[in-house]
């Protein structure tokens, strides 16, 4: 059974529809890669999956239930957590603040798992005490992913985690993306980045135009010659 | 000098205490709540209704502790006060604000709304009290006492200090240590991430309305039982109010406590070369210049 599927899936800000009946699938454990270009609806359906947008039409399940038209901290308490693009920390919050508040709906006592989240991110923990607001980019990016992490979720969703980062942290980024994937969480994510991002994808969904072109394995579409003209830059 | 630097703290631990609320109003609901005053207000005619008509009513031990105001009337007055004051705050977001934050409204609209609440509020207290200035206990003889370097106190004042600089205290640690206070910065930091995480922000805007009415309430009475009540005086209190909270970063509650205190002293300092009626004038003044030289106010790195 699939870890998560949205079928058909027509979304949209107020009156303006941008996917006009997107279906995506995801197996537990796996990466999953949306690229294409933009304005094609990728952020559009993660936020819309997330609950953070209404489904106007189509079906989301999330392992085994029915999600459609939930609310985000309903979809949260199922194990699924969102790592939004930007202003995707609290800044005037210390790291270890922001991974508290991460797991603000858990009633157990969270410190393993905080230990474990530090383990992922062996940099951010000589700063547990630091304001986020005064972290690189690069590491606010992981304690947006720390945060998300702290649920101990079955799915992450990743909008551009790489976005605006210097080549050498998207590479870092990427490696931490891996790590945590090895954890047992599987990831859906939307990229700038798609060649370096489809290398170890185990599956790519092409959206243009709020419609789904292509969908393959992340190596296939990378070898694919339409989809390299088309959508990754020649 | 030395004596003006001491009121300054008695009257700028009072400004603290409202600016402490409106700083994490802004931050949390994002909007100038010009009510706040007027919550303090509130929160002291309570209190008196308390003191003079309710507790004698009950026959609650009238006796205080010699020289000063306080004693069972006003030691039950207090929580008692806070508690109504952080209800009928939470009622009127149920009833203005909560209907206008559904409906996306500007931050400038809800500011006019809380404008409107706040002349419901004050003209409440004029149909019921009259607009004469009371006091808690009238007639009461509070000698002040003699300090080393010519400082002139009254036990109340000193009674003040000490309370509203430990409410100061407990509200930094409760904002610092507990869940919930953490919840509130966290919410007053980015409103959708709070949301996305799970945080029950609904429940987080009613603590907060509950928290800030309830320190102004507290402020409110400290100043009627230093001063006396009168049903504009919240409404006076305002400027200070936004001059701490902007010197001290809007939406920083640590600030607004330093701002608070600064601008306290800075008006009770000003009366050594200026009528004391132009106090107001300069916190108006303090409020400029801050805005113009340090528009982020002094807990401000990030613009």
């Amino acid at each position: 059974m699939a870890l998560l599927e949205a079928q058909g899936i027509v979304s949209g800000y107020g009156g303006m529809e941008i996917l006009h009946g997107v279906s995506i699938k995801i197996e537990p454990g796996q990466i999953v890669t949306i690229i294409g270009p933009n304005g094609a609806g990728k952020s559009t359906l993660l936020k819309t999956i997330f609950g953070l947008l209404s489904v106007k039409s189509g079906r989301v399940t999330f392992n085994g239930t029915d999600i459609t038209g939930w609310s985000p901290d309903r979809i949260v308490r199922l194990g699924m957590c969102f790592v939004p693009q930007t202003e995707n920390v609290f800044p005037s919050l210390t790291v270890q603040e922001n991974f508290e508040m991460g797991a603000f709906i858990r009633t157990d006592d969270y410190r393993a798992r905080m230990e474990e989240v530090f383990a992922l991110f062996p940099d951010l923990r000589a700063r547990r005490h630091v304001k986020v607001g005064a972290l690189s980019g690069g590491q606010r990016q992981m304690v947006a992913m720390g945060r998300a992490l702290m649920l101990d979720p079955k799915l992450l969703l990743l909008d551009e985690p790489s976005a605006g980062l210097a080549p050498k942290m998207v590479e870092l980024i990427f490696e931490r993306i891996k790590d945590i994937n090895r954890s047992g969480v599987a990831i859906v994510m939307v990229e700038q980045n798609a060649r370096e991002a489809l290398k170890f994808s185990d599956w790519g969904y092409v959206l243009a135009g709020g419609e789904n072109r292509f969908e393959d394995t992340g190596p296939a579409l990378l070898q694919n010659e339409e989809i390299g003209r088309l959508y990754l830059g020649g | 000098m030395l004596e003006l630097t001491v009121y300054g703290i008695i009257y700028g631990s009072i400004i603290a205490l409202g600016a402490i609320g409106l700083t994490l109003i802004y931050g949390i609901l994002r909007f100038a709540n010009f009510a706040h005053g007027d919550l303090m207000s509130v929160g002291a005619y309570i209190a008196l209704f308390l003191i003079s008509v309710l507790f004698p009513v009950l026959g609650v031990p009238q006796e205080r502790f010699g020289g000063t105001s306080f004693g069972w009337p006003l030691i039950l007055a207090m929580p008692i006060s806070a508690g109504v004051t952080a209800l009928i705050a939470i009622a009127l977001d149920q009833m203005f604000y909560r209907p206008l934050r559904a409906r996306r409204a500007s931050p400038v609209i809800v500011a006019m709304a809380s404008l409107g609440a706040a002349f419901i509020v004050r003209n409440l207290i004029y149909i019921f009290w009259g607009p004469d200035k009371i006091s808690y206990f009238p007639g009461l003889y509070r000698p002040a006492w003699q300090l080393p370097f010519d400082i002139r106190i009254r036990p109340d004042e000193l009674i003040i200090v000490i309370l509203a600089l430990s409410l100061v205290a407990s509200v930094y640690l409760f904002l610092q240590k507990t869940k919930l206070g953490k919840a509130m910065r966290a919410t007053a930091d980015n409103p959708d991430l709070a949301r996305v995480t799970g945080i029950n922000t609904e429940r987080v805007r009613l603590w907060t309305w509950g928290i800030g009415a309830g320190l102004a309430a507290l402020a409110g009475i400290m100043y009627g039982v230093n001063a006396q009540l009168y049903p504009e005086m919240g409404w006076s209190f305002l400027l200070p109010l936004f001059a701490a909270a902007v010197l001290g970063t809007v939406g920083n509650p640590y600030g607004a406590l330093i701002g608070g205190l600064v601008i306290g002293i800075v008006q009770r300092l000003s009366t050594e070369w200026l009528n004391p009626a132009y106090q107001p004038a300069v916190a108006f003044l303090v409020l400029i210049v801050v805005l113009l030289v340090r528009p982020q106010g002094i807990f401000g790195g990030r613009s």
